[in-house]
Protein backbone atom coordinates (compact mmCIF):
# COMPACT_ATOMS: atom_id res chain seq x y z
CA UNK A 1 0.00 0.00 0.00
CA UNK A 2 0.94 3.36 -0.46
CA UNK A 3 1.25 4.25 3.32
CA UNK A 4 3.73 1.34 3.54
CA UNK A 5 5.55 2.82 0.22
CA UNK A 6 6.42 6.19 2.37
CA UNK A 7 7.72 4.62 5.12
CA UNK A 8 10.10 3.31 2.70
CA UNK A 9 10.99 6.41 1.35
CA UNK A 10 11.05 8.13 4.64
CA UNK A 11 13.91 5.33 5.59
CA UNK A 12 15.92 5.67 2.44
CA UNK A 13 15.76 9.19 2.09
CA UNK A 14 16.11 10.20 5.79
CA UNK A 15 16.07 13.73 6.66
CA UNK A 16 15.97 14.62 3.02
CA UNK A 17 11.97 13.81 3.41
CA UNK A 18 10.54 17.41 4.35
CA UNK A 19 7.25 16.23 5.48
CA UNK A 20 4.82 13.17 4.65
CA UNK A 21 0.72 13.72 4.71
CA UNK A 22 -2.09 11.25 4.45
CA UNK A 23 -5.28 12.95 3.67
CA UNK A 24 -8.86 10.72 2.90
CA UNK A 25 -6.36 7.61 1.72
CA UNK A 26 -4.10 10.16 -0.58
CA UNK A 27 -0.68 9.93 0.19
CA UNK A 28 1.76 12.91 -0.32
CA UNK A 29 5.38 13.17 0.36
CA UNK A 30 6.90 16.71 -0.08
CA UNK A 31 11.38 16.23 -0.17
CA UNK A 32 13.91 18.39 -1.26
CA UNK A 33 14.59 19.40 -4.51
CA UNK A 34 18.29 17.49 -4.51
CA UNK A 35 16.77 14.43 -4.11
CA UNK A 36 13.77 14.75 -6.08
CA UNK A 37 14.72 12.56 -8.95
CA UNK A 38 16.21 10.18 -6.86
CA UNK A 39 13.35 9.54 -4.96
CA UNK A 40 10.87 9.54 -7.94
CA UNK A 41 13.30 6.92 -9.75
CA UNK A 42 13.40 4.67 -6.21
CA UNK A 43 9.29 4.91 -6.27
CA UNK A 44 9.54 3.88 -10.32
CA UNK A 45 12.17 0.82 -9.95
CA UNK A 46 11.60 -0.18 -6.51
CA UNK A 47 8.02 0.80 -5.68
CA UNK A 48 6.39 -0.41 -9.62
CA UNK A 49 5.32 3.17 -9.83
CA UNK A 50 5.26 2.60 -13.23
CA UNK A 51 2.85 5.24 -14.51
CA UNK A 52 2.83 9.13 -14.25
CA UNK A 53 -0.18 10.98 -14.50
CA UNK A 54 0.51 14.44 -13.96
CA UNK A 55 2.97 17.21 -12.97
CA UNK A 56 2.15 20.23 -11.89
CA UNK A 57 3.39 23.14 -10.08
CA UNK A 58 2.52 25.68 -7.81
CA UNK A 59 3.17 29.48 -7.16
CA UNK A 60 3.62 29.94 -3.58
CA UNK A 61 4.46 34.05 -4.47
CA UNK A 62 5.56 35.71 -1.75
CA UNK A 63 6.86 32.67 0.08
CA UNK A 64 10.51 31.24 -0.07
CA UNK A 65 11.33 28.99 -1.90
CA UNK A 66 8.38 30.62 -4.60
CA UNK A 67 7.46 27.37 -6.19
CA UNK A 68 6.33 23.60 -5.78
CA UNK A 69 6.54 20.81 -8.24
CA UNK A 70 3.87 18.31 -7.83
CA UNK A 71 3.98 14.92 -9.51
CA UNK A 72 1.44 12.06 -9.22
CA UNK A 73 2.32 8.41 -9.83
CA UNK A 74 0.43 5.04 -10.23
CA UNK A 75 1.17 1.89 -10.57
CA UNK A 76 -0.30 0.11 -13.81
CA UNK A 77 -2.91 -1.45 -12.26
CA UNK A 78 -3.93 1.31 -9.90
CA UNK A 79 -3.47 0.11 -6.45
CA UNK A 80 -1.22 2.66 -5.61
CA UNK A 81 -1.25 6.68 -5.87
CA UNK A 82 1.99 8.38 -4.58
CA UNK A 83 2.02 12.38 -4.82
CA UNK A 84 5.39 13.49 -4.53
CA UNK A 85 6.24 17.38 -3.73
CA UNK A 86 9.76 19.24 -4.18
CA UNK A 87 10.20 23.24 -3.28
CA UNK A 88 11.87 24.44 -6.03
CA UNK A 89 13.49 28.95 -5.53
CA UNK A 90 12.82 31.08 -8.20
CA UNK A 91 16.22 30.64 -9.87
CA UNK A 92 16.43 26.87 -9.49
CA UNK A 93 15.88 23.92 -12.15
CA UNK A 94 13.98 20.74 -11.85
CA UNK A 95 15.69 17.70 -13.06
CA UNK A 96 13.35 16.33 -15.80
CA UNK A 97 12.02 12.43 -15.15
CA UNK A 98 11.65 12.38 -19.00
CA UNK A 99 14.05 9.74 -18.49
CA UNK A 100 12.28 7.51 -15.72
CA UNK A 101 8.57 8.26 -17.75
CA UNK A 102 8.68 9.06 -21.55
CA UNK A 103 5.35 10.49 -20.43
CA UNK A 104 6.59 13.48 -18.43
CA UNK A 105 7.72 15.17 -21.77
CA UNK A 106 4.97 17.54 -22.21
CA UNK A 107 4.01 17.71 -18.64
CA UNK A 108 7.08 19.24 -18.19
CA UNK A 109 6.97 21.51 -21.25
CA UNK A 110 3.62 22.81 -20.04
CA UNK A 111 4.91 23.94 -16.29
CA UNK A 112 8.03 25.29 -18.09
CA UNK A 113 5.64 27.20 -20.34
CA UNK A 114 3.01 28.30 -17.79
CA UNK A 115 5.34 28.70 -14.83
CA UNK A 116 8.42 29.46 -16.15
CA UNK A 117 10.57 26.55 -14.17
CA UNK A 118 13.33 25.41 -16.13
CA UNK A 119 14.21 21.23 -16.46
CA UNK A 120 17.17 19.82 -16.89
CA UNK A 121 17.99 16.91 -18.98
CA UNK A 122 14.72 17.37 -21.06
CA UNK A 123 14.95 16.42 -24.40
CA UNK A 124 13.29 19.31 -25.85
CA UNK A 125 11.98 22.16 -23.52
CA UNK A 126 10.26 24.30 -26.08
CA UNK A 127 6.65 26.12 -25.07
CA UNK A 128 4.32 23.96 -25.71
CA UNK A 129 0.87 26.22 -25.20
CA UNK A 130 2.19 30.08 -26.24
CA UNK A 131 4.88 30.36 -28.77
CA UNK A 132 8.37 30.56 -28.77
CA UNK A 133 9.43 34.34 -27.65
CA UNK A 134 6.68 35.13 -25.38
CA UNK A 135 7.65 37.23 -22.87
CA UNK A 136 5.63 35.97 -20.18
CA UNK A 137 4.50 32.97 -18.10
CA UNK A 138 1.15 33.35 -17.74
CA UNK A 139 -0.15 31.37 -14.64
CA UNK A 140 2.73 32.46 -12.66
CA UNK A 141 0.71 34.69 -9.29
CA UNK A 142 1.96 38.01 -10.29
CA UNK A 143 0.87 38.26 -13.33
CA UNK A 144 -2.26 39.57 -14.22
CA UNK A 145 -5.38 37.55 -15.79
CA UNK A 146 -5.92 40.35 -18.21
CA UNK A 147 -2.57 40.04 -19.67
CA UNK A 148 0.33 41.71 -20.82
CA UNK A 149 0.62 43.68 -24.35
CA UNK A 150 3.57 41.88 -26.10
CA UNK A 151 3.97 41.34 -29.84
CA UNK A 152 6.60 39.01 -32.17
CA UNK A 153 6.22 40.06 -35.70
CA UNK A 154 4.32 37.64 -38.22
CA UNK A 155 4.04 35.28 -34.67
CA UNK A 156 1.86 36.64 -32.66
CA UNK A 157 0.94 39.34 -30.21
CA UNK A 158 -1.01 39.64 -27.24
CA UNK A 159 -3.60 42.52 -25.88
CA UNK A 160 -5.00 43.14 -22.70
CA UNK A 161 -8.44 41.84 -21.90
CA UNK A 162 -11.09 44.36 -20.93
CA UNK A 163 -12.17 42.83 -17.33
CA UNK A 164 -13.21 45.82 -15.57
CA UNK A 165 -13.67 43.69 -12.62
CA UNK A 166 -16.44 41.95 -14.55
CA UNK A 167 -17.27 38.06 -14.06
CA UNK A 168 -14.50 35.23 -13.30
CA UNK A 169 -12.21 37.52 -11.75
CA UNK A 170 -12.03 36.57 -8.03
CA UNK A 171 -12.35 39.52 -5.54
CA UNK A 172 -11.58 40.02 -1.80
CA UNK A 173 -15.20 39.49 0.27
CA UNK A 174 -17.67 37.22 -0.10
CA UNK A 175 -18.58 34.14 2.27
CA UNK A 176 -18.58 31.92 -0.40
CA UNK A 177 -17.07 31.28 -3.74
CA UNK A 178 -20.53 32.37 -5.26
CA UNK A 179 -19.65 36.16 -3.49
CA UNK A 180 -15.82 36.05 -4.89
CA UNK A 181 -16.57 35.06 -8.33
CA UNK A 182 -19.68 36.45 -8.99
CA UNK A 183 -21.30 35.80 -12.73
CA UNK A 184 -21.46 39.21 -13.51
CA UNK A 185 -20.70 42.37 -11.27
CA UNK A 186 -22.06 46.02 -11.31
CA UNK A 187 -19.29 48.06 -12.10
CA UNK A 188 -19.71 51.48 -9.97
CA UNK B 1 -41.97 30.81 -69.31
CA UNK B 2 -41.33 30.03 -73.00
CA UNK B 3 -45.12 30.29 -74.68
CA UNK B 4 -46.23 28.40 -77.19
CA UNK B 5 -44.76 29.60 -80.33
CA UNK B 6 -47.99 28.74 -82.74
CA UNK B 7 -50.44 31.28 -81.02
CA UNK B 8 -49.64 35.27 -81.26
CA UNK B 9 -49.70 36.72 -78.08
CA UNK B 10 -49.75 39.89 -79.11
CA UNK B 11 -48.31 41.51 -82.08
CA UNK B 12 -44.94 43.14 -80.64
CA UNK B 13 -44.01 40.12 -78.69
CA UNK B 14 -41.68 38.06 -79.66
CA UNK B 15 -42.03 34.84 -77.87
CA UNK B 16 -38.66 33.16 -78.82
CA UNK B 17 -36.69 36.01 -77.03
CA UNK B 18 -38.88 38.02 -75.01
CA UNK B 19 -40.02 35.42 -72.74
CA UNK B 20 -36.37 34.90 -71.27
CA UNK B 21 -35.52 38.39 -70.93
CA UNK B 22 -35.06 39.73 -67.51
CA UNK B 23 -34.94 43.51 -67.16
CA UNK B 24 -32.99 44.61 -64.62
CA UNK B 25 -30.07 46.95 -63.16
CA UNK B 26 -26.41 45.14 -63.48
CA UNK B 27 -26.06 45.74 -59.75
CA UNK B 28 -29.23 43.76 -59.05
CA UNK B 29 -28.09 40.77 -60.89
CA UNK B 30 -24.39 40.77 -59.70
CA UNK B 31 -25.96 41.14 -56.40
CA UNK B 32 -28.56 38.06 -56.86
CA UNK B 33 -25.77 36.09 -58.36
CA UNK B 34 -23.16 36.57 -55.49
CA UNK B 35 -25.85 36.23 -52.70
CA UNK B 36 -27.31 33.14 -53.56
CA UNK B 37 -23.63 31.54 -54.13
CA UNK B 38 -21.65 32.07 -51.02
CA UNK B 39 -18.98 29.59 -50.44
CA UNK B 40 -17.90 29.71 -46.99
CA UNK B 41 -14.77 29.72 -45.97
CA UNK B 42 -14.60 27.07 -42.60
CA UNK B 43 -12.48 28.93 -40.06
CA UNK B 44 -13.66 26.28 -37.25
CA UNK B 45 -12.06 26.89 -33.90
CA UNK B 46 -14.29 25.69 -31.20
CA UNK B 47 -17.10 24.15 -30.72
CA UNK B 48 -19.04 26.71 -32.62
CA UNK B 49 -17.63 24.69 -35.51
CA UNK B 50 -19.62 21.80 -34.29
CA UNK B 51 -22.70 23.65 -35.02
CA UNK B 52 -21.38 24.63 -38.38
CA UNK B 53 -21.18 21.41 -39.28
CA UNK B 54 -24.57 20.50 -38.24
CA UNK B 55 -25.90 23.60 -40.15
CA UNK B 56 -23.87 22.20 -43.07
CA UNK B 57 -25.58 18.64 -42.84
CA UNK B 58 -29.52 17.29 -43.71
CA UNK B 59 -30.96 18.12 -40.56
CA UNK B 60 -30.50 22.32 -41.08
CA UNK B 61 -28.73 22.35 -44.94
CA UNK B 62 -27.21 25.19 -45.41
CA UNK B 63 -26.90 24.14 -48.80
CA UNK B 64 -30.95 25.66 -49.27
CA UNK B 65 -29.63 29.09 -49.01
CA UNK B 66 -26.61 28.63 -51.77
CA UNK B 67 -23.62 28.37 -49.03
CA UNK B 68 -22.46 24.21 -48.79
CA UNK B 69 -19.81 24.55 -50.86
CA UNK B 70 -17.34 24.29 -47.82
CA UNK B 71 -13.71 24.44 -49.18
CA UNK B 72 -10.52 24.11 -47.10
CA UNK B 73 -9.07 27.01 -49.64
CA UNK B 74 -9.07 30.33 -48.98
CA UNK B 75 -8.94 31.65 -52.76
CA UNK B 76 -12.23 29.93 -53.44
CA UNK B 77 -14.28 31.02 -50.94
CA UNK B 78 -16.49 34.07 -50.74
CA UNK B 79 -17.50 34.45 -46.81
CA UNK B 80 -14.94 33.67 -43.74
CA UNK B 81 -17.46 31.90 -41.07
CA UNK B 82 -15.04 32.44 -37.90
CA UNK B 83 -16.36 29.43 -35.91
CA UNK B 84 -14.75 29.41 -32.04
CA UNK B 85 -12.25 31.13 -29.73
CA UNK B 86 -9.56 33.07 -31.77
CA UNK B 87 -6.68 32.72 -29.46
CA UNK B 88 -3.66 34.88 -30.04
CA UNK B 89 -1.31 32.14 -31.27
CA UNK B 90 -4.15 31.76 -34.33
CA UNK B 91 -5.19 35.01 -34.63
CA UNK B 92 -2.38 36.19 -37.90
CA UNK B 93 -3.20 32.66 -39.02
CA UNK B 94 -6.58 33.86 -39.42
CA UNK B 95 -5.90 36.72 -40.47
CA UNK B 96 -3.75 35.28 -43.33
CA UNK B 97 -6.32 33.14 -44.79
CA UNK B 98 -8.38 36.08 -44.93
CA UNK B 99 -5.90 38.13 -46.90
CA UNK B 100 -5.64 34.99 -49.08
CA UNK B 101 -9.31 35.15 -50.22
CA UNK B 102 -10.13 36.98 -53.09
CA UNK B 103 -12.11 40.33 -52.87
CA UNK B 104 -15.28 40.91 -52.81
CA UNK B 105 -15.48 39.12 -49.62
CA UNK B 106 -17.42 38.81 -46.72
CA UNK B 107 -17.13 37.66 -42.50
CA UNK B 108 -19.28 36.25 -40.67
CA UNK B 109 -18.16 36.15 -36.61
CA UNK B 110 -20.15 33.22 -35.20
CA UNK B 111 -20.50 33.02 -31.66
CA UNK B 112 -19.65 34.58 -28.37
CA UNK B 113 -15.77 34.25 -28.43
CA UNK B 114 -15.27 35.27 -32.08
CA UNK B 115 -17.67 38.10 -31.65
CA UNK B 116 -15.63 39.44 -28.87
CA UNK B 117 -13.81 37.12 -26.82
CA UNK B 118 -16.66 35.38 -25.13
CA UNK B 119 -16.28 34.21 -21.77
CA UNK B 120 -12.62 34.07 -22.14
CA UNK B 121 -11.32 37.37 -20.87
CA UNK B 122 -8.01 36.24 -20.42
CA UNK B 123 -4.26 36.85 -21.78
CA UNK B 124 -4.48 34.11 -24.20
CA UNK B 125 -7.34 34.69 -26.33
CA UNK B 126 -7.87 37.51 -28.64
CA UNK B 127 -10.82 40.05 -28.22
CA UNK B 128 -12.87 39.81 -31.06
CA UNK B 129 -11.84 38.62 -34.40
CA UNK B 130 -13.16 42.40 -35.63
CA UNK B 131 -9.66 43.78 -33.94
CA UNK B 132 -8.25 42.28 -36.84
CA UNK B 133 -10.68 41.72 -39.93
CA UNK B 134 -13.70 43.04 -41.14
CA UNK B 135 -16.76 41.79 -39.88
CA UNK B 136 -19.90 42.00 -41.81
CA UNK B 137 -22.49 40.02 -39.29
CA UNK B 138 -22.06 38.90 -35.71
CA UNK B 139 -24.10 35.67 -34.35
CA UNK B 140 -24.61 35.63 -30.57
CA UNK B 141 -24.93 32.40 -28.69
CA UNK B 142 -22.67 30.00 -27.12
CA UNK B 143 -22.37 28.16 -29.45
CA UNK B 144 -25.92 30.15 -31.52
CA UNK B 145 -27.80 27.42 -32.62
CA UNK B 146 -27.49 26.40 -36.51
CA UNK B 147 -30.71 27.98 -37.09
CA UNK B 148 -28.99 31.25 -35.68
CA UNK B 149 -26.24 31.12 -38.49
CA UNK B 150 -28.73 30.46 -41.13
CA UNK B 151 -30.28 34.02 -40.14
CA UNK B 152 -26.84 35.68 -39.88
CA UNK B 153 -26.22 34.49 -43.89
CA UNK B 154 -29.65 35.74 -44.96
CA UNK B 155 -28.59 38.96 -42.85
CA UNK B 156 -25.34 38.62 -44.79
CA UNK B 157 -27.36 38.09 -48.20
CA UNK B 158 -29.72 40.84 -47.45
CA UNK B 159 -26.31 42.89 -47.11
CA UNK B 160 -24.90 42.29 -50.30
CA UNK B 161 -28.66 42.92 -52.13
CA UNK B 162 -28.45 46.42 -51.19
CA UNK B 163 -24.49 46.53 -52.31
CA UNK B 164 -23.55 49.03 -54.87
CA UNK B 165 -21.02 46.38 -56.44
CA UNK B 166 -21.08 47.64 -59.99
CA UNK B 167 -20.44 51.25 -58.79
CA UNK B 168 -17.74 50.01 -56.27
CA UNK B 169 -16.09 48.05 -59.32
CA UNK B 170 -16.39 51.57 -61.28
CA UNK B 171 -14.88 53.36 -58.68
CA UNK B 172 -11.85 51.04 -58.20
CA UNK B 173 -11.56 51.22 -62.70
CA UNK B 174 -11.45 55.04 -62.52
CA UNK B 175 -9.53 55.22 -59.44
CA UNK B 176 -7.00 52.90 -61.16
CA UNK B 177 -6.82 55.11 -64.20
CA UNK B 178 -6.22 58.53 -62.45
Amino acid sequence: MSAEDVIKVREKFGAQVISSLEFRGEHTVTVELTVLHDVLAYAKKELGYGMIIDISSLDHFGDDPRFEMVYEIVTVDDSKHLRVKAPVGEEESVASVTDLWVGADWHEREVYDMMGIPFTGHPDLRRILMWEGYPFYPLRKDFPLAGRPSDMPDVAFTGIAPLEGGPFVTADGGDDTIGREPRSRVIP
Amino acid sequence: MVSDPSTTLHTAYDSKIEGNVIFTRADAAINWMRKNSLWPMPMGLACCAIELMATASSRFDISRFGAEVMRFSPRQSDVMIVAGTVTYKMALAVKRVWDQMPEPKWCIAMGACASSGGMYRSYAVLQGIDKLIPVDVYISGCPPRPEALIEGLMKLQAKIEKSPSLQEQKQEYFNEMA
